[in-house]
């Protein structure tokens, strides 16, 4: 599928490519690509932000270009920078011919051939028939100052590099952003984009969610672990497990051998589920025992 | 139906309701709308959510809104109160009646101000820099308020990952590359370093029963901080914790103070530090704990709950600031020890533990902010009990008071 018709046509094909999307995601997804807009996702680590990118690309049968992002992130790791070594080479190998001669120098050391294109770079140059995908993943780790140079480059989709030129999107890329919210990302930001949270989904999504990706896990597993993990994310704890671990402790469980559950094998696997010593130590023992029992309740009352 | 008249309708009240709604997201909800199902109220719902919300924590709001708006058969005639939501987030509930503080920010409001405001003040003003906060009258505590709203906070920096030019450091390729081919040689050689900023500071304010005699000055000394250049949060607690910072974040002092009277709802009431810390590392340090923050926690450590708890959720805090420092009113007290449960279950974790009573500790505190020490062990407390009891002269040469074992 390249353009998808509708939100449901999105929505299945989402779920072709493996992926449960709730309604509200197939929506606003949907809605950015229509607008040709930003689309900006905000959740709990491990709900699955970062695979819509993933799944948008291949469903669009576009690239993905990924732009991890991190304190301090600037225009040389982001947009572009000068292959400096190679640019000193080529001065070297210019005076040992002694051909050196400023004014030709500088018009072939900042050419192409030297510089080393960065991921917002590449989204924006057309070298495709078809507009890439481009995911700035984790927004918030970023500082402010890099959130001010992404908020124009997503209004005009061009970028200036002084030694270059100007260079503009024939076709702007499908623009996906996340945010763990770390920290508030500038509102100006995020009212150029359409905005969805994504929350921890239901069991019932979960259940279906875990037989999409993990084909090997039967029927009643996956009803077990999606019951568990749901109970588990109401106990309080500092860091709870997202949809991602549940996936994860259903492939470790299926790799035990494991088709239901018990209190020793969740003890034995809780490490996959949760990342935290002190969280571990909370739920161990009783508190898992009778998480597990009002999981299996509920798949026996329903 | 008018779709697009009851769009914007729509939009009013989301308005009213406390939502930034603009015009623009409006008319792309109305050209969205004709992608969509618009039979179906779920994706009407989701469309509209997409486009007008930016927030998480107003997607509550909204969808509240949504409800009443899409209910009724034939949306509210035009001139109708936009009102019937129940409640107006934007406009924060009225006190209930006899809570103190309120009263006491009204005397604020008629007191005398500005005229003793100058940072240049400080020394000349008319409050005893050593008499203790708890003793203040209400005068005294007008003067301390305008000094405490500018004090000159300089607090620690941090090197952030940012690069900036510099005349020493690492060389910096690219103005280098320049100018070796103007100039054909690579003699002289740009440099840069990581650019420096203000340490972010964290503080945690006990609001209890037992602190009412230095709860006023406390947010007036949290306000200050709050103007101080760097990235402040401001948490305060008694029974519950309430994040007060988007407050503070106003240049109207009284009326950041009169908000934040209004917001904190257990003002006053008993103590329970564990579960408060508790719910600020479950629910806020992931948010607000990021680049290495100072967290000040500023209590007398009566607490009514758990010791446990208290030293297990300290000890998550310290883990993961730069400096954990325990600002006690009570320490300035010549006989005082910490033998409260609370206070002993805490001095294991925190890495100062300071008194906090009158100005000259709040000087001293300044000081040793600006100097921040690398983390040692936990603190011993006795070294520098009374040292804010005896006023040294300004004259710069002493260092902060600090354990040395």
């Amino acid at each position: 599928m390249i353009q998808p018709a509708s939100v449901d046509g999105l929505q299945q094909a989402m779920a072709s490519q493996h992926y449960i999307a709730g309604r509200g995601l197939a929506v606003s997804t949907y809605l950015a690509l229509r607008l040709q807009r930003p689309l900006f996702l905000e959740g709990e680590p491990g709900v699955g932000k970062t695979e819509v990118a993933k799944v948008l690309a291949s469903t669009l049968e576009t690239e993905l270009i990924r732009l991890q992002c991190y304190e301090g992130l600037d225009i040389s790791h982001a947009v572009y920078e000068w292959n400096y070594p190679r640019q000193i080479l080529e001065i070297r190998l210019l005076e040992s011919a002694h051909a050196l001669e400023p004014r030709a120098a500088e018009r072939e050391l900042f050419t192409d051939t030297f510089l080393i294109k960065r991921p917002l770079l590449r989204a924006i140059e057309q070298t495709r028939e078809r507009p890439p995908v481009l995911l700035i993943d984790e927004i918030d780790r970023a500082d402010e100052e890099f959130e001010g140079y992404l908020l124009e480059l997503l209004s005009d989709f061009q970028i200036t590099i002084p030694e270059l030129g100007t260079i503009r999107a024939v076709q702007p890329p499908v623009v996906v952003i996340t945010s763990n919210r770390t920290r508030e990302v500038h509102d100006a930001l995020k009212r150029r984009c359409v905005y969805c949270w994504i929350d921890y989904p239901s069991v019932e999504t979960e259940r279906r969610i875990i037989a999409a990706r993990q084909p090997g896990v039967s029927e009643r597993l996956a009803e077990q672990v999606a019951a568990f993990v749901h109970e588990l994310r109401g106990a309080e704890l500092y860091k709870t497990a997202g949809v991602s671990e549940t996936l994860d402790w259903a492939a470790a469980l299926v790799a035990l051998d494991r088709d239901e559950l018990d209190a020793a094998t969740i003890e034995e696997t809780l490490g996959i589920l949760l990342k935290n010593q002190e969280d571990m130590q909370a739920v161990r023992g009783e508190p898992v025992q009778a998480m597990l029992n009002r999981a299996l309740a509920r798949g026996a009352g329903g | 139906m008018n779709l697009a008249f009851n769009i914007l309708l729509f939009g009013r009240m989301l308005r009213a309701a406390g939502l930034d709604i603009h015009h623009g997201r409006l008319l792309d909800a109305l050209r969205a709308l004709e992608w969509v199902n618009v039979g179906s109220r779920t994706d009407v719902a989701a469309t509209l959510r997409s486009l007008l919300v930016h927030e998480r924590d107003e997607i509550v709001r909204f969808d509240r809104a949504f409800d009443l708006f899409f209910k009724a058969h034939r949306p509210p005639a035009p001139g109708l109160p936009l009102f019937p939501l129940g409640e107006r987030p934007r406009v924060v509930a009225q006190p209930a009646a006899g809570v103190p503080v309120q009263t006491e920010f009204e005397d604020i409001h008629a007191g005398p101000s500005s005229a003793t405001r100058a940072v240049g003040a400080w020394s000349a003003a008319s409050v005893s820099r050593t008499k203790d906060f708890g003793e203040f009258t209400e005068r005294e505590l007008e003067s301390a308020r305008a000094l405490l709203e500018h004090f000159p906070w300089r607090l620690g920096r941090r090197r952030t990952r940012r690069w900036q030019r510099a005349s020493s450091g690492a060389p910096d390729l690219r103005p280098m590359l320049r100018r070796a081919v103007m100039t054909g040689d690579l003699l002289d050689l740009p440099r840069r370093a990581r650019r420096e900023a203000p340490r972010p500071i964290v503080l945690l304010g006990d609001v209890s029963g037992s602190m009412e005699r230095y709860s006023r000055i406390l947010v007036h000394f949290v306000y200050g901080l709050a103007q101080s250049a760097t990235r402040v949060e401001v948490f305060l607690f008694a029974t519950r914790l309430t994040r007060v910072t988007r407050h503070l974040m106003t240049r109207r002092g009284d009326a950041a103070l009169a908000r934040l009277a209004r917001e904190v709802q257990d003002w006053g009431g008993g103590t329970r530090i564990g579960e408060a810390l508790r719910a600020f590392n479950t629910r806020w340090a992931r948010r607000v704990i990021r680049n290495g923050p100072i967290v000040l926690i500023v209590s007398d450590g009566w607490d009514r709950g758990d010791p446990v708890i208290l030293s297990q959720e300290l000890g998550r805090v310290r883990r993961c600031c730069r400096r954990l420092i325990w600002l006690n009113p009570l320490l300035g007290g010549a006989d005082y020890e910490p033998l409260t449960r609370g206070m002993q279950a805490a001095l294991g974790h925190v890495d100062d533990f300071l008194p906090a009573h009158n100005l000259v500790s709040l000087e001293q505190l300044a000081d040793h902010l600006r100097a921040l020490p690398a983390r040692t062990q936990p603190v011993a407390w006795r070294a520098r009990a009374s040292a804010a009891s005896e006023p040294p002269e300004r004259s710069g040469a002493e260092g902060p008071p600090r354990a040395t074992g």
